[in-house]
């Protein structure tokens, strides 16, 4: 499979995302209940759906990891994981704001969705201390992937007891009494689901490249350098000696 | 199979011999319940208390074992010689699993009567309650033995082990909390919705168990 420049990529996303919120703004009517707050179920649902799969695609990238051994696959459930734990920060800042406004609180626990996602949020924030707890490169995406399976296994299972602890309050946009949502609200909310997921791609593949970029970078310098080059995370600071100057 | 007999009797054998750590959780879980008797302000618990107090205690005691579950096979080499056997590392994450809940039947045997002089009215749910304690020991016992063996060996083993599980632990608290609630009303117990709790406790269990016996190898291999 081609995929389109990261160019085009960005591209398509920033008018599919425009679109998407100009049909949201401009098209799709107003929700009779909650009024216009219920727009922010736009940008709320596609994003949660977006990190959901994410944490999915993170598992899915790790089985391939650890059945060839090659860290490109382990660079992806990284990069997926990360992305989706940003997402997933959004969610629940905008499902708190949504909740604050539908039902005058912050934070709703007789809410499955909501209280879900913050398990999950909660586990995969975990991913971070542990992959930099282990030295050995090897090990580490090694264990990382371990860790990015079972979370995978445990997303769905943990929707199950979450939702079957508690009384549905949950706002069900999907199926109200007359049978889901109108079709000018499905247009708006398809076209925002496909832009997120558009902008999700897109900064896995931008995050890739910056690092497939810093990687072939301190190659080179190592290659310029011989072995006095100590590769370092910081970038050196501007105004400072260049090693290739002083010597 | 001979390899998972070996190992888990090494591990009881030597439980037995050091009592180093069901002893120590035993000693955990009753205080724990001093604590939660002024945390909570209360001389008898019922219901929904009574299962959140019973269940968080055990699962405080259980992270002490699952510290420790991996302590001898990091220091003493363990993983290297599984390593250099020519057994499958499963062989290895079975045994723990079973140490584990045999640790943890060993200190409910000990705690839960303890738990129902302190605090319990009605001593008749005590019976129905050991089979959703077991099916929560084997969840707990799956979850913790890969979280162990994962952070045995990573540099902040102590710090990793309640990060990691606690978070993973919350559909078995829910379903397991859920089960034991009405098991324990002051009343006396009933059996509204068990069957549902426990065939998700089931499913936990099935979940973490395959997913441990699915990825374990990868664990240990070198």
């Amino acid at each position: 499979m081609r995929f389109p420049s990261l160019r085009a990529h960005a591209a398509i996303t920033v008018a599919v995302l425009a679109a998407g919120f100009a049909l949201v703004f401009f098209y799709a009517p107003n929700d009779a209940d909650q009024g216009f707050i219920q727009k922010i179920f736009y940008l709320h649902v596609p994003l949660a759906v977006c990190a959901l799969a994410g944490f999915l695609v993170a598992a899915i990238h790790a089985i391939r990891h650890l059945r060839t051994g090659d860290p490109i696959h382990d660079a992806r459930a990284y990069v997926s994981i990360h992305l989706s734990v940003i997402f997933g920060v959004a969610v629940l800042v905008t499902g708190s704001i949504w909740a604050r406004a539908s039902w005058g609180k912050w934070w709703v626990w007789d809410e499955p969705t909501l209280v879900s996602f913050l398990i999950v949020f909660l586990l995969y924030a975990t991913y971070y201390p542990l992959r930099y707890a282990i030295e050995d490169r090897d090990r580490q995406a090694r264990y990382a992937s371990v860790f990015a399976i079972t979370a995978g296994a445990f997303v769905p299972l943990n929707f199950i007891a979450v939702r079957a602890a508690q009384s549905l309050v949950h706002p069900r946009v999907f199926a109200t009494a007359e049978g889901g949502m109108p079709p000018k609200m499905w247009v708006a909310f398809c076209a925002c689901l496909a832009g997120m997921a558009l902008l999700w791609t897109c900064l896995v593949r931008f995050e890739l490249a910056a690092k497939a970029a810093s990687a072939k970078l301190s190659r080179l310098r190592r290659a310029l350098e011989g072995e006095s080059y100590v590769a370092s995370g910081s970038r050196i600071a501007p105004g400072a000696p260049s090693r290739a100057a002083s010597t | 199979m001979s390899a998972f007999r070996a190992i888990l009797g090494k591990d009881l054998r030597v439980e037995l011999r050091t009592l180093q750590s069901v002893p120590a959780m035993a000693l955990f879980a009753v205080t724990t319940f001093v604590i939660f008797r002024y945390g909570l302000d209360r001389t008898t618990l019922g219901g929904s208390l009574a299962a959140g107090v019973l269940l968080a205690t055990v699962l405080f005691a259980a992270i002490l074992a699952i510290n420790r579950l991996f302590v001898a096979e990091r220091d003493e080499g363990g993983f290297d010689v599984i390593r250099l056997a020519p057994v499958d590392a499963t062989a290895l994450f079975a045994a723990k699993v079973v140490a584990l809940v045999v640790y943890l039947l060993v200190l409910e045997a000990i705690a839960v009567p303890i738990f129902a002089i302190f605090f319990l009215e009605s001593w008749a749910g005590l019976a129905p309650l050991a089979g959703v304690l077991v099916l929560a020991d084997a969840g707990l016992a799956a979850t913790g033995a890969l979280v162990s063996s994962i952070a045995a060996n990573s540099r902040a083993r102590d710090l990793l082990v309640p990060l990691l599980l606690l978070p993973l632990l919350v559909p078995l608290v829910i379903a397991a909390a859920n089960a034991a609630e009405p098991l324990l009303a002051a009343d006396g117990p009933s059996y509204a919705g068990t069957g549902k709790w426990l065939a998700i406790l089931a499913l936990y269990d099935v979940v973490f168990l395959l997913v441990g016996y699915a990825v374990y190898d990868f664990l240990v291999e070198d």
